[in-house]
C-alpha cells in the first residue's frame, strides 16, 4: 500500500507521519511538496499537522489554495483514501471535503495532552482494528482544534456515523470534563459520507510505538492497510 | 561628535577616546553606532570576560567550546549534540510575548547556523509571585510567546523550571535553550574564510525593529523601560521553519564554509564576528539588502534586529545553488557583499564607503572591566540567622500540603501543556520529570537534557548556588540513567559596575567552575545577561545550567514514578540539618535566609555513579533526587508521578522539621524490587555511599513516620489535587 505525505510550508509533523508509516508499519511512503499537481499512483494521501504557511491567517485556510490541493481534491472525490491530521484536519474543513469549521480552543491556549477517544465508528477503513466504543488513548496538540458545525449538519453527521471519535473518560464516558477544547458533542474526528476522507484532531503518529507511551495510533494505520490489503472497495 | 551622541548609545567618554585611538581618527555617526552595540555588555561581555576564563571548557568529546553560535559535543557513532542557552530577560520585562517568542527563535538560529537539526527547546524562567496582576501577565504572555514560536516550528518543548519570588517582580528572566543532532561530517562554523567569496542574506528583509536591542539589554529596567518597546523584536517562526529547511539543505549539499544568524546588532555583529573569526574581513553593501520598509539609512540597516534572517558565506560557484534552495522554500537570497583580506569591515551604501573599521577592534577590542568586588552587606546578617530557634509545625500533613501548594513546587503542567512537548516523535520522557528524554532514531541511544538553577541559594551564597545549580543538574540526568557530558550557563546578575554583584557574578562563576571540574561536565558556551534590576534593585544571582546528557542504551533509562507495590525504597545520601535557603523555610516561616546546603562533589559524584550503574544494571525502578521541599516532597513527587504510594519509616536524632524538609544535597530516592535491595546497597557500600533502606511502595497513601512516630498520611488523590491545582488557581484569579 503507497502512501504520500503532503508537505505544506510549515508542515511539522510529516516527518512524524512518514517515521510511523514508513519506519513502523513498514509501508512505502512518499514526501510530496505542496508545489506538487499529481498525485496518481497513491493509495492513500495524508495531509499532516504542523502550522500550513504560519496558520496566520486561520489555521489551514491558506493550504487549501496549494498547488496540490485541486490535485488532492480530485482524489479524494474520486474515492481515495485521505487522511488529514491535526492542521491536516482544518485544511479538509477550509477545502470543504469535510463538513464543519474550527475555532480556536475553549481555553484560549494551546493544548498539549493525552486524551482518550470513544471509537464510535470501527466500519470505516480507518477503524477496522477497533472495536464500538473501544477507548484509545492518544495525544492532541494544537490551538484551534474546538470543532464546530451548526445543528443540521451535526444531526446528519451523528444519523450516518460520520462521527468517529470522540474525546472521553478513560473509562469510555463522554463528559464536558473530558473535553480539551470544546468541541460539538465532543468531536475528535469525523468522516465524510462516503466514508473514504478522515479528519481527526489527535495525532496517531505520535502513539504508534511503545517507546513512546502507546500504541492505539498504529492500529489505525494497521487499520488501513488490513482494509486495503482485503481489497475492500467503498461503496461496493 | 558631540558627547551626548555616543553616551545616548551607551558608550563612555574613555570607551570613545579608545575608539579614536584605534581608528587613528575620530569614528563617523555609523562607526559610533557599530562600536556601541558591539562593546555593549550584550554584545562585548566587558564585564565578565576574565571570570568566564575560570570555566572549564575542554574534554576529550567536547568538539566546540565557547566563542562559537553554540556548542558542540560527541555522542558517538559520528554523531554529536549542539546546544546553547541565551536570555531574553529585558524584552520579555516589557514585551513578554514577542519578547519570549523571539528568545526562543533567536537561539535555534545558533543551533542550525551550525549545520544541526534543531531537536528540542528547554526554558528556565522566573517571575515574582503570581499574586500580582502583572507578574500573571508577564507569565501567561511569556509562555505563550514560547509556546508560539516553539509549537510552530516543530520543536518539542520538552522540559525547564519555574520559580517564582518578590526579586524577580518587574525583572522576569526569560532563559532559552535549543538542542540540535548533527553528523559530525556536517559541523560548519561561523567564519567568513576564502577572500572573495561572496555574503549572502538568506530569510527576511530586514526592517526598523529591534535597533539597538542589544543597547538596551545593557542598562537596568526603570521607568523610561517602556519606551523601549520598539526596540523588541517580532517573530514571525513560519519564516524560522522555512529558514531552518533551506539551511540544512544547504549544508545537506555541501554548499558553504560558514554561517550566521544574525541574533543581537544583527548584520553588523554576524559580519564583523564571521570575519574576525577567520582573520578575514567583510565588505557589505547595505543598498543591496532586502527592506520591508523604505527610507532605511544605512545605520538603521546594520543595527536592525529583524528576526528570521541567517549570513552565509557560499563556497564559490554555488551561490546559484543556494538561491534555487531558499527559493524552493520561498525565502530571498541576495548577495549583499564579500569577504576581503585587510580584516576591515567595510560598509558601503551603493559606491561610497558609510564606515570602515578593523572587525577585530569590533570583537577582541571591546574594553574589559575589572570592578571591585565587595562581599554585599546584607550577607553576613542573613547566613548567621540562628534557624535553630524557629518553633517547630505542630502538623505536618498540613506542611506537606503547603509545600505542595507553593508554587515553586506544585505541578507545572499550566505550563508546559501550552507547549507542544511530543512532535518530532522522540519525546520518551517530557516535561515534568527529573530530566527529559529524547530518543536518537536509528540508534540505540538516548539523549537526557535538563535545565536548573537556585537564586535563592546564589543569593545566600553565590559560590553554593553556582556549585549546586551544576551538581543538580548533572543529578537529574543521572537519575534518568544518563552520563553528564557538558553544560551551557546563562549567568543572570545585576548591575555588574556595582561591586556587590560583581562579588556575586565571580563567586557564582567559581563555584560553578569548581563543580563542572569534579564532574567532568565542561562549558561549551553560554550567555551572561547583566542589569537585572529594577529601579535600582537587582535580582536574586541566578546562575542556570542546561546540562547534555547520553544514556547508551535507551532502554535502560528510568523515571521517576512509584509503579511497582512492595519495591523497597533506598535512600541513597545524608540527610543533615540544613533548612537555610529552603523552600520550606521560605513557605513556612517566611525566611530567606541561612546557609545554603553544603555540598561535596565527591559525594556528589560518588552518589550519581551509584545511580547510573544501578540503573545501567537494571536494578532500578524508579529514581529522584532530593531538591527544594527535601525528603517529603521528593517522596511526594514520586508518588504523583507513579501510581502507588508507600510506607516510609526514617530515623534519626534530628528535627522532625530537618529530617523531612532539609534539602541537603547528594541525595536520591531510589525504588527497587526486593530482589535487589542487596545488590543496590552493595553497590552504595563499594562506592563508599551511605544508603539506607527507609519504606516500602504500596496503597494510595504517603505515610510517613519518624523513629515510629506517625508525621503524616496523605492520600495520592488528595496531594494531587492539591499539587496540580495551585498554579491554574493563581493564574485564573
Amino acid at each position: 500500500m503507497k502512501f504520500g505525505v503532503i508537505v505544506f510550508p510549515g508542515s511539522n509533523c510529516d516527518q512524524d507521519v512518514y517515521h510511523a508509516i514508513g519506519s513502523v508499519l513498514c509501508q512505502p511512503i512518499d514526501s510530496l511538496w505542496h508545489g506538487a499537481t499529481d498525485v496518481s499512483g497513491y493509495d492513500c494521501l495524508v495531509l499532516p499537522g504542523g502550522f500550513s504557511y504560519g496558520d496566520y491567517l486561520r489555521a489551514g485556510a491558506i493550504a487549501r489554495f496549494a498547488p496540490i490541493m485541486p490535485a488532492v481534491i480530485d482524489f479524494a472525490r474520486a474515492g481515495g483514501l485521505v487522511l488529514g491530521i491535526c492542521n491536516g484536519f482544518q485544511i479538509l474543513l477550509e477545502a470543504g471535503l469535510l463538513p464543519g469549521a474550527m475555532r480556536r480552543n475553549d481555553c484560549l491556549q494551546f493544548r498539549c495532552q493525552w486524551t482518550y477517544l470513544k471509537v464510535e465508528n470501527n466500519t470505516t477503513p480507518f477503524t477496522g482494528r477497533f472495536h464500538a466504543g473501544q477507548v484509545l488513548r492518544v495525544p492532541i496538540a494544537h490551538g484551534e482544534g474546538n470543532y464546530y458545525a451548526d445543528a443540521e449538519t451535526l444531526a446528519e453527521l451523528e444519523r450516518k456515523h460520520q462521527v468517529v471519535f470522540r474525546y472521553c473518560t478513560p473509562t469510555g464516558e463522554v463528559t464536558p470534563a473530558a473535553n480539551p477544547n470544546g468541541s460539538v458533542g465532543n468531536i475528535a474526528g469525523i468522516i465524510n459520507q462516503e466514508g473514504n476522507i478522515l479528519g481527526l484532531m489527535p495525532h496517531p503518529e505520535r502513539c504508534a510505538e511503545e517507546i513512546l507511551g502507546g500504541t492505539d495510533g498504529r492500529e489505525l494505520f494497521a487499520s488501513l492497510v488490513d482494509w486495503w490489503q482485503r481489497g475492500d472497495c467503498l461503496g461496493a | 561628535m558631540e558627547p551626548e551622541v555616543y553616551r545616548q548609545m551607551g558608550l563612555t567618554d574613555t570607551e570613545f577616546e579608545k575608539i579614536k585611538e584605534i581608528l587613528g581618527r575620530a569614528p563617523n555617526y555609523v562607526e559610533v553606532g557599530l562600536f556601541a552595540v558591539m562593546w555593549s555588555e550584550h554584545c562585548g561581555y566587558k564585564h565578565s570576560r576574565p571570570v568566564l576564563q575560570l570555566l572549564p571548557t575542554e574534554a576529550p568529546w567536547v568538539l566546540q567550546g565557547p566563542g562559537e553560535n553554540a556548542g558542540i559535543i560527541d555522542i558517538g557513532d559520528g554523531q554529536a549534540v549542539v546546544f546553547k542557552i541565551e536570555s531574553h530577560n529585558h524584552p520579555s520585562a516589557i514585551e513578554p510575548f514577542q519578547g519570549a517568542a523571539t528568545g526562543v527563535g533567536g537561539i535555534v538560529r545558533d543551533i542550525f547556523a551550525m549545520g544541526a537539526r534543531p531537536i528540542a527547546i528547554l526554558d528556565s524562567l522566573r517571575f515574582g509571585p503570581l499574586d500580582d496582576p502583572r507578574n500573571r501577565y508577564l507569565m501567561q504572555g511569556v509562555v505563550a510567546g514560547i509556546a508560539f514560536y516553539g509549537n510552530c516550528l516543530g520543536l518539542p518543548t520538552v522540559a525547564g523550571e519555574v520559580y517564582f519570588d518578590p526579586s524577580y517582580s518587574g525583572n522576569p528572566l526569560v532563559n532559552a535553550m535549543a538542542v540540535g543532532i548533527i553528523d559530525q561530517k556536517d559541523i560548519r562554523r561561523g567564519h567568513a574564510a576564502g577572500v572573495g567569496n561572496a555574503a549572502m542574506l538568506v530569510g527576511a528583509r530586514t526592517g526598523r525593529d529591534g535597533i539597538h536591542g542589544a543597547t538596551f539589554a545593557s542598562e537596568e529596567l526603570g521607568e523610561a523601560s517602556e519606551e523601549r518597546r520598539p526596540s523588541v523584536q517580532v517573530g514571525d517562526p513560519f519564516r524560522e521553519k522555512l529558514l531552518i529547511e533551506a539551511c540544512l539543505d544547504i549544508i545537506k549539499e555541501d554548499l558553504i564554509i560558514g554561517m550566521q544568524d544574525m541574533g543581537a546588532a544583527g548584520l553588523t555583529s554576524s559580519s564583523c564576528e564571521m570575519a574576525a573569526r577567520a582573520g578575514t574581513g567583510m565588505e557589505i553593501d547595505v543598498a543591496l539588502v532586502p527592506r520591508r520598509e523604505e527610507g532605511m539609512t544605512a545605520y538603521e540597516v546594520l543595527l536592525s534586529e529583524s528576526q528570521e534572517r541567517m549570513l552565509l558565506v557560499p563556497k564559490q560557484g554555488a551561490e546559484a545553488r543556494i538561491k534555487a534552495i531558499c527559493q524552493h522554500w520561498g525565502l530571498e537570497a541576495v548577495i549583499i557583499g564579500r569577504v576581503t583580506g585587510d580584516g576591515f569591515l567595510r560598509i558601503k551604501e551603493g559606491g561610497q564607503v558609510v564606515a570602515a573599521v578593523p572587525a577585530r577592534a569590533l570583537t577582541d577590542q571591546c574594553p574589559v572591566y575589572q570592578v571591585e568586588r565587595r562581599l554585599p552587606f546584607y550577607l553576613d546578617d542573613l547566613q548567621n540567622r540562628d534557624l535553630s530557634r524557629l518553633p517547630e509545625p505542630a502538623d505536618y500533613g498540613q506542611v506537606l500540603r503547603r509545600l505542595l501548594a507553593s508554587p515553586n513546587l506544585a505541578s507545572k503542567e499550566w505550563v508546559y501543556r501550552q507547549y507542544d512537548y511530543m512532535v518530532r516523535t522522540d519525546t520518551v520522557a517530557g516535561p515534568g520529570g527529573d530530566a527529559a528524554v529524547l530518543r536518537v532514531k536509528g540508534t540505540g541511544k538516548g539523549l537526557a537534557l535538563t535545565v536548573d538553577g537556585n537564586g535563592r541559594y546564589s543569593y545566600l551564597d553565590p559560590e553554593a548556588g553556582g556549585a549546586i545549580a551544576v551538581a543538580e543538574a548533572a543529578r537529574n540526568l543521572s537519575c534518568v540513567g544518563a552520563r553528564p557530558l557538558g553544560i551551557t550557563d546563562c549567568l543572570n546578575f545585576g548591575n555588574p559596575e556595582k561591586p556587590e554583584v560583581a562579588w556575586q557574578f565571580y563567586q557564582a562563576v567559581t563555584g560553578m567552575s569548581r563543580a563542572c571540574r569534579v564532574l567532568q561536565t565542561p562549558v561549551t558556551g553560554g550567555n551572561v545577561s547583566f542589569y537585572n534590576e529594577t529601579e535600582g534593585e537587582a535580582i536574586y544571582p541566578t546562575p542556570v545550567v542546561g546540562m547534555v546528557g547520553l544514556i547508551p542504551d535507551i532502554e535502560k533509562r528510568c523515571g521517576m514514578g512509584w509503579g511497582q507495590e512492595g519495591d523497597v525504597l533506598i535512600l541513597v545520601g545524608v540527610t543533615l540539618p540544613e533548612i537555610g535557603g529552603s523552600e520550606y523555610l521560605a513557605v513556612v516561616h517566611g525566611l530567606v535566609a541561612g546557609r545554603p546546603p553544603s555540598l561535596n562533589l565527591e559525594r556528589e559524584a560518588a552518589v550519581q555513579e551509584t545511580v547510573r550503574q544501578a540503573i545501567a544494571s537494571g536494578l532500578v525502578t524508579a529514581a529522584h533526587d532530593c531538591a527544594e521541599g527535601g525528603l517529603a516532597v521528593a517522596l511526594a513527587e514520586s508518588a504523583l508521578a507513579g501510581t502507588v504510594g508507600a510506607v516510609v519509616e526514617l530515623a534519626g536524632d534530628l528535627r522532625p522539621d530537618y529530617l523531612l524538609f532539609s534539602e541537603s544535597q547528594s541525595r536520591v530516592v531510589l525504588a527497587v524490587p526486593p530482589a535487589a535491595r542487596e545488590r543496590v546497597l552493595a553497590l552504595a557500600r563499594e562506592k563508599g555511599v551511605p544508603a539506607a533502606v527507609i519504606g516500602r511502595c504500596g496503597g494510595e497513601q504517603l505515610i510517613v513516620k519518624i523513629n515510629g512516630c506517625p508525621m503524616f498520611n496523605l492520600g495520592r488523590g488528595e496531594m494531587e489535587q492539591i499539587w496540580r491545582q495551585s498554579i491554574p488557581a493563581l493564574m485564573a484569579r
